[in-house]
């Protein structure tokens, strides 16, 4: 008779959620409710006190030149990252679902970069552009390549556009080719009796009815390259002079290495606030533009 | 005449492809070629291939990342908390699908609104909440961890799934007297599989390489991960290449062998998982 307590609805619910859900409660609720609270106080992260401080840490936050330059930084990053990495994709899509030869270990290859850490992306694309650019620069006489990739403020930026496309095109292409499949042959075949060039078919039939996979790698890239924090402190260390430090190395920053914490939960809830905001508003525009085929 | 032109056209697609390809796997070149070399002729020209394979660099930085016992938190964390995701983040699932009790749906939407958060933005109370819990410096910490932060997308997955299965395959059994977690446990979980496949790779891909947390969480030096000892490596040996490239060639080595045979599986799950989120 000891079993039908086991049984009973509300065991099953403690043993079927109860594991996941204390987990998270723990993890991601607690925290996220206790950043609101304390980006409101002058918390040091030592101290048991902390004392409320009202909207100061947002003025803070909001008049801080190195936060609002890492801002700017971020929003110029993701607005060329995600466009470049999706075209990039895209084309790479486009020729993978050509017949060609060697189709499958084109694929392995493009998508290799993806499966490294950012991390390590990071310290072996600063061997190449250190040593690696260099070697090719005194070999071809080439220009691009004399430049000091990472000890420039504009090259830099284009650095981590590049190592950023390099490992994010192979996964958005995986997911362009599974839409591209799914296009109806017919309608291509029969636009293309009809006199469409190619570009016309692409741009009339082929994007409008992958704009699913549209929506789905643009909300990737994006939120890839607005928390871009492991390949930037790996490459550059958000150098040089700060320019490459991005919302999420800043808020780091200002919390683990200048240890006030009050202000940095102040920023991470305006990074909350923005992410949450951008993404939304992302998913919501491009799913409006889906047809059914 | 038609014939000839296709052919044509489609060999200079094959070519820029290739050239593409080629162009991707300039990075992998120089990382290995001048990982065998020794450091005066990495300075002398990167981009020469190896006159010989000193393989010394290799040994040299085996021993100073300790890359055995690096490898060895990096299987346990990941490993640990795949098989825990999946367990708990299915049982979940199952439940919230097959009870949709207000309490239950407002768990669920929770779970799905927490994806938006970005760790960055609650890492730094986390560190509170760790040492309330003695979270840190533990491999249980942050394999709790884990669980956390990988429920929601974990959850949403399998939800999207269990609501494909037809629940009368499961009234049967509870006819044949099966207990209502028999019916999880023997039915609904095997049926779930392909799914289960698609987290558990979503899930070690970033759990391996994930930096910031272990960084945050696991300052013992016994307890490093590839990517903390890779970390703290560089910190050491700065502009060291030759010891440096080695022990980035051993870093990405396992998770790059791990994807080359699980390719197929790895490819379908980011396609399954991507079209779903």
């Amino acid at each position: 008779m000891a079993r039908k307590w086991l049984n009973a609805g509300w065991m099953q619910q403690i043993v079927f959620t109860g594991p996941a859900t204390i987990a998270f409660a723990i993890i991601v609720l607690l925290p996220f409710v206790m950043g609101m609270y304390y980006s409101f106080t002058n918390w040091n992260g030592v101290a048991d006190t902390a004392s409320f401080v009202g909207f100061d840490n947002f003025r803070a936050a909001l008049t801080d030149e190195r936060f609002r330059q890492s801002f700017l930084f971020t929003v110029k990053l993701t607005a060329v990252a995600v466009v470049l990495t999706n075209v990039l994709a895209f084309l790479l899509a486009l020729l993978l679902t050509q017949p060609i030869r060697m189709r499958g270990a084109l694929r392995t290859v493009f998508f290799l970069p993806n499966v490294i850490g950012g991390l390590l992306l990071g310290f072996i694309w600063q061997f190449i552009f250190i040593k690696g650019f260099a070697a090719i620069g005194s070999a071809t006489d080439w220009h691009l390549f004399k430049l000091p990739w990472l000890g420039d403020e504009q090259t830099s930026f284009w650095a981590i556009v590049i190592v950023t496309m390099w490992s994010g095109a192979g996964y958005l292409m995986v997911i362009y080719i599974a839409a591209l499949i799914n296009v109806p042959k017919e309608l291509n075949e029969a636009a293309a009796i009809d006199g469409a060039t190619a570009v016309q078919r692409l741009r009339h039939i082929v994007i409008p009815l992958i704009m699913p996979a549209v929506t789905i790698c643009l909300f990737l890239a994006l939120s890839w390259s607005f928390k871009a924090f492991d390949v930037i402190l790996s490459l550059t260390k958000g150098g040089p002079f700060n320019s490459t430090e991005s919302v999420a190395l800043n808020i780091y920053t200002e919390a683990f290495q200048n240890n006030r914490y009050g202000l940095g939960t102040a920023k991470a809830f305006i990074f909350f606030l923005i992410v949450a905001a951008i993404t939304t508003i992302q998913v919501r525009l491009t799913k409006r533009r889906e047809v059914e085929a | 005449m038609k014939t000839r032109t296709i052919r044509l056209r489609s060999l200079s697609v094959e070519a820029a492809a290739v050239l593409l390809a080629l162009l991707f796997l300039v990075p992998f070149y120089f990382l290995l070629a001048n990982s065998v070399k020794p450091y005066a002729d990495i300075l002398l020209d990167a981009s020469s291939l190896p006159k010989s394979l000193h393989w010394d660099n290799y040994k040299k930085a085996f021993d100073v990342m300790n890359f055995m016992r690096a490898f060895r938190n990096s299987l346990i964390i990941t490993a640990t908390s795949i098989v825990g995701l999946a367990l708990f983040g299915s049982m979940a699932a199952y439940r919230m699908v097959r009870k949709p009790s207000m309490y239950n749906n407002l768990l669920f939407t929770l779970f799905v609104a927490a994806m938006v958060i970005p760790f960055q933005s609650i890492m730094i109370p986390l560190m509170k909440v760790g040492s309330w819990f003695h979270l840190v410096n533990s491999i249980p910490g942050i394999w709790l961890c884990y669980i956390g932060f990988g429920s929601s997308l974990t959850i949403f997955l399998y939800h999207g799934f269990v609501k494909s299965i037809p629940a009368e395959i499961e009234e049967a059994a509870v006819v044949d007297g099966c207990s209502p977690y028999g019916v999880f446990w023997r039915i609904v979980f095997p049926l779930l599989k392909p799914m289960t496949m698609t987290i558990i790779i979503l899930n070690s891909l970033w759990i391996w390489n994930d930096f910031l947390l272990p960084q945050l969480m696991l300052g013992r030096p016994s307890l490093r991960t590839i990517p903390l000892s890779t970390f703290s490596f560089f910190g050491q040996y700065t502009k060291q290449w030759d010891l440096a490239l080695a022990a980035l060639v051993m870093g990405v080595l396992p998770i790059v062998v791990f994807f080359l045979f699980l390719q197929k599986h790895i490819i379908e799950g980011i396609t399954a998982g991507s079209v779903k989120g």
